[in-house]
């Protein structure tokens, strides 16, 4: 066992080898307005590099060998992008586009890194992925990337980005706390009175059920007549379209998480348990505060990286309300035909995702660590 | 038979059976007794290959079980654990039918085997059959359990403490269906147990294991009396151990035909065990003993004790 | 009754939509076209439907058998990437896989047709991999003991009782679908969410309402007989 290539290694060597040969590397084109033409010009010396990493994470070699491979793999392949419109049509208009290998590649390479890093210690293991991400980070702000198109578009449009990305959190945030506010104590009621609680789930499941475009959709009426009924309430943005509908309807969706996961961390001290606690003389409310808050909060935390995650991803379609955030940049690019500006707005979406992500599951340890 | 021969295991660097060999006979009820982690587990699962030995052989039969197809094998051989393992989507019948139906059985076959073992391990009541295993009492599924692992009429019969989870008055009613079952069909049945009481119980022939070691093999009376160390004396209880060697013996055995007492009658067939009780609650040294009803003789409390010795 | 009454919802608003331009010409007498009509709803709901069922099929046989793949004795170590892949994944919003399907594909049905195979795969995959891990260890054990081969055990046991989550995950999958495939009309797929794109971008509410109101009671439809099935299988376990 000890001697052998290990199985993902050489899956995910495998699909790079494949991306490498088969897949478009970039598309380069002289400018913005003219069309290029996909290229590969690093294929062979790329397939080469796949064999590398795979060979070097054979268990005979020590485990850092292969993780350091990796790693430089990961900071390389965007500098090979970008290197690509410059020594290829060496002009300053040159733009490079990213193409299926570039993704299927780096795609790879995050999860042969993430493999490699399986058996270090957490400590470790954040330490490489920040150098990874902070030398990349710091390439881009060098403006080593300036000649693919997608960091061309961020620059051209840096301020309305700026913008879609605060209005994204702000709509994000405001509807994790309402969520929160309202959804954790009817998840209390709906715990203490099991009946009427799995009537609130179910409507709420009912809900989640309805596609977010038709939801949105949906809104748009009442929210307008809401606006007319009450010119107050306009005022106060409360039209048919905008962010008042959206974060209405956003949570909504994430009510029923809340629910419950606040039902099931109640859950997470057992019946008998609370029986011998209120046998020993608690109050219920000396229960819920001293016993059931501290042992089912972690349960909630998880419940609530799940809501901010979905609430990100469904907030972009928010944009298709004029509720505006990154949504706006792809709906907006998808209809001029912008791909660049899709991509601008996905890769943020993403990034965000991925980062609230990572934000709780560090809070999620956090607590754990401390419970 | 089984035949164990010069065995060995080690789980990771710890020599879990240590050079052991063993003969099991045909037609024997055979007791594999100790603590747990003493490896009889993984001995009894030597013999389905369910573990593989690092060293030895394993003959069933006298042919070596690393020779069958290990399908073919298990599938010839019958199989009980603790968990018993149902399967949870099929009803008892089918659950009963799984390795006749591996094996390719006929339907009316198939059928008919089902009804004769849920007659035989007393699965009777009306509508059993077609029940589903998560509606059955423990004592109930073990006994399909028990059933599915006789289904194929197999010679050879492994169970891995199948009766360990069950409440003592449930666990004793399945003990004495197995022994009836295993007398009249003559079938080779390895026994794996912790329980000194179930071992004597139920052993033709038991074999105390102790770190991977067999300590002592004999007869359960061979293991009260002569015991060859202090640790075996130890594990079958010192001096207590004669207790329990009452519950081997029959009041039949040791009474005096023709003579009179007072008191209520024990019975020919109860164990010394029971008529030494029966003498404590009553407050008397000598009862009568009854057979069919009749009084044939007496019993004295002198009688449990053996005299030759 | 969950499955009855939005089915029962869906063919009535398909029978009765068409007929309703007076209604909606009551309610909103400033439109000059109360009613969608560039294609008939009938047809719009088909291949909505035609879409999700095909995505679903495919990411229901990726999922089930990359699940399978992963909990053999022989892909068990392929486990954590392939977690490591689905966690990831989910934190993709099915609209960026949309997004990022359209340059590569083009417009029309095939982007949202692959965003959604991929997407759901995902929660198949996730389902499976639960669904076979948590097979109680001792119908297993039994299982090995009295013979069964690998395939056979898999077929006749494993599978059987981890059909339940199976199909909670294929129902999932295909609940996501449904509302993917509604935005997939801002790529030019012909799906339900065609009238309420239109309708947003052409400010006209009873688009917007008529096919709403539609793809609303699909979802619903499909979440119910989905549901219907699941709970099936799962008495039967």
């Amino acid at each position: 066992m000890s001697r052998r290539l290990a199985l993902p290694v050489v899956v995910l060597c495998a699909v790079g080898l494949l991306a490498a040969l088969a897949l478009p590397f970039a598309h380069v084109a002289p400018n913005r307005l003219l069309s290029g033409e996909a290229r590969s010009p690093h294929a062979s010396m790329l397939a080469l590099a796949w064999v590398v990493l795979a060979v070097t994470s054979w268990d005979r070699w020590p485990r850092g060998v292969s993780v350091a491979c990796t790693a430089v793999f990961a900071v390389a392949l965007p500098w090979l992008l970008a290197g690509d419109a410059s020594l290829w049509l060496a002009t300053a208009r040159a733009t490079t586009r990213v193409q299926a290998g570039f993704w299927a590649m780096w795609l790879s390479t995050g999860l042969l890194l993430l493999d490699r890093l399986r058996a270090w210690r957490p400590g470790w293991r954040v330490a490489t992925w920040a150098a990874v991400v902070g030398v990349t980070v710091l390439s881009a702000a060098m403006g080593r990337f300036d000649g693919v198109a997608v960091v061309r578009e961020f620059h051209a449009q840096h301020d309305a980005f700026v913008d879609a990305l605060l209005i994204h959190l702000r709509l994000s945030a405001s509807t994790l706390l309402i969520a929160l506010v309202v959804g954790a104590p009817l998840g209390f009621q709906a715990w203490r009175a099991r009946r009427t609680g799995g009537a609130l789930v179910g409507v709420l499941a009912f809900l989640q059920t309805v596609p977010s475009l038709a939801l949105f959709a949906l809104l748009i009426g009442p929210f307008a007549w809401l606006a007319r009924q009450w010119p107050a309430l306009g005022a106060l943005g409360f039209g048919g379209t905008g962010a008042a509908p959206a974060v209405f309807a956003l949570v909504l969706y994430a009510l029923l998480p809340v629910v419950r996961y606040t039902m099931a961390g109640l859950d997470a001290v057992p019946a008998d348990t609370r029986e011998a606690a209120r046998g020993l003389g608690m109050t219920r409310w000396q229960l819920l505060a001293r016993v059931q808050l501290p042992l089912g909060w972690p349960v909630l935390l998880a419940g609530l990286r799940i809501v901010a995650v979905q609430t990100i991803g469904l907030a972009a379609v928010a944009a298709l309300i004029g509720a505006g955030g990154l949504g706006r940049f792809v709906f907006l690019g998808i209809g001029q035909g912008a791909a660049d500006m899709v991509l601008l707005g996905t890769l943020a979406i993403i990034a965000l995702a991925l980062a609230v992500d990572l934000l709780f599951q560090g809070l999620l340890a956090w607590t754990e660590r401390r419970a | 038979m089984i035949e164990f021969d010069g065995i060995r295991k080690r789980f990771g660097g710890h020599a879990v059976i240590d050079g052991l060999s063993l003969r099991v006979d045909d037609g024997e009820f055979f007791v594999l007794v100790g603590p747990s982690g003493s490896g009889k587990s993984t001995l009894l699962r030597m013999v389905n290959r369910l573990v593989l030995p690092d060293e030895g052989t394993i003959r069933v039969d006298g042919e070596d079980v690393a020779s069958v197809p290990v399908e073919r094998l298990r599938r010839g051989i019958g199989y009980a654990i603790q968990s018993v393992g149902l399967f949870p989507h099929r009803t008892v019948a089918e659950n009963i039918a799984t390795v006749p139906r591996l094996l390719g059985w006929s339907k009316e076959a198939i059928r008919d085997r089902v009804d004769e073992l849920l007659a035989l391990l007393r699965l009777d009541e009306p509508g059993m059959a077609s029940r589903y295993p998560r509606t059955l009492s423990g004592g109930q599924q073990q006994r399909v359990g028990v059933a599915r692992a006789l289904a194929a009429r197999p010679r050879i019969v492994l169970m891995d403490e199948p009766f360990g989870a069950l409440d003592p008055l449930t666990r004793e009613s399945l003990q004495a269906s197995l022994k009836a079952i295993q007398r009249e069909t003559k079938t080779t049945i390895l026994f794996v147990t912790h329980d000194m009481d179930e071992a004597f119980g139920l052993g033709d022939r038991v074999a105390l294991m102790l770190d991977g070691r067999l300590v002592q093999t004999g007869t359960p009376s061979e293991l009260i009396r002569e015991p060859v160390n202090d640790r075996v004396r130890d594990f079958v209880g010192g001096a207590r151990a004669r207790l329990r060697e009452l519950a081997l013996h029959r009041v039949r055995e040791r009474m005096h035909r023709g003579g009179v007492a007072d008191g209520e009658a024990v019975d020919a067939d109860a164990t010394l065990q029971d008529a030494l009780g029966a003498m404590l609650m009553q407050g008397r040294e000598r009862l009568p003993v009854s057979e069919g009803g009749h009084a044939v003789g007496t019993i004295d409390l002198a009688d449990m004790v053996e005299r030759r010795r | 009754m969950k499955a009855v009454l939005p089915a029962i919802a869906l063919a009535l608003l398909l029978m009765a939509m068409p007929h309703a331009g007076g209604w909606f010409h009551a309610w909103m007498p400033e439109l000059s076209h109360p009613l969608y009509t560039r294609t008939s709803f009938v047809a719009l709901t088909a291949s909505h439907v035609a879409l999700v069922l095909s995505a679903t099929v495919l990411s229901t046989v990726v999922g089930l058998s990359l699940g399978i793949l992963a909990t053999r004795p022989a892909g068990r170590s392929l486990l954590p990437t392939v977690r490591a892949v689905a966690v990831i994944g989910q934190t993709f919003p099915p609209v960026a896989v949309l997004a990022i399907a359209v340059p590569l594909l083009g417009f029309g049905a095939a982007p949202t047709f692959v965003a959604l195979a991929l997407y759901g795969v995902l929660p198949v995959l996730g389902q499976t991999v639960a669904g076979l891990d948590a097979v109680s260890p001792a119908a297993l054990h039994a299982a090995d003991g009295m013979g069964y081969g690998r395939w056979r055990r898999l077929l006749d046991v494993e599978l059987p009782l981890a059909a339940g989550p199976i199909m909670a995950g294929v129902r999932l999958s295909a609940i996501v679908s449904v509302g993917t495939a509604t935005i997939g009309s801002a790529v030019g797929a012909t799906t339900l969410g065609s009238p309420i794109v239109e309708g947003l971008v052409g400010n006209n509410t009873a688009y917007v309402v008529q096919g709403a109101l539609l793809v609303g009671a699909l979802a619903l439809t499909v979440d119910g007989v989905l549901g219907v099935v699941e709970r099936k299988i799962r008495r039967g376990v």
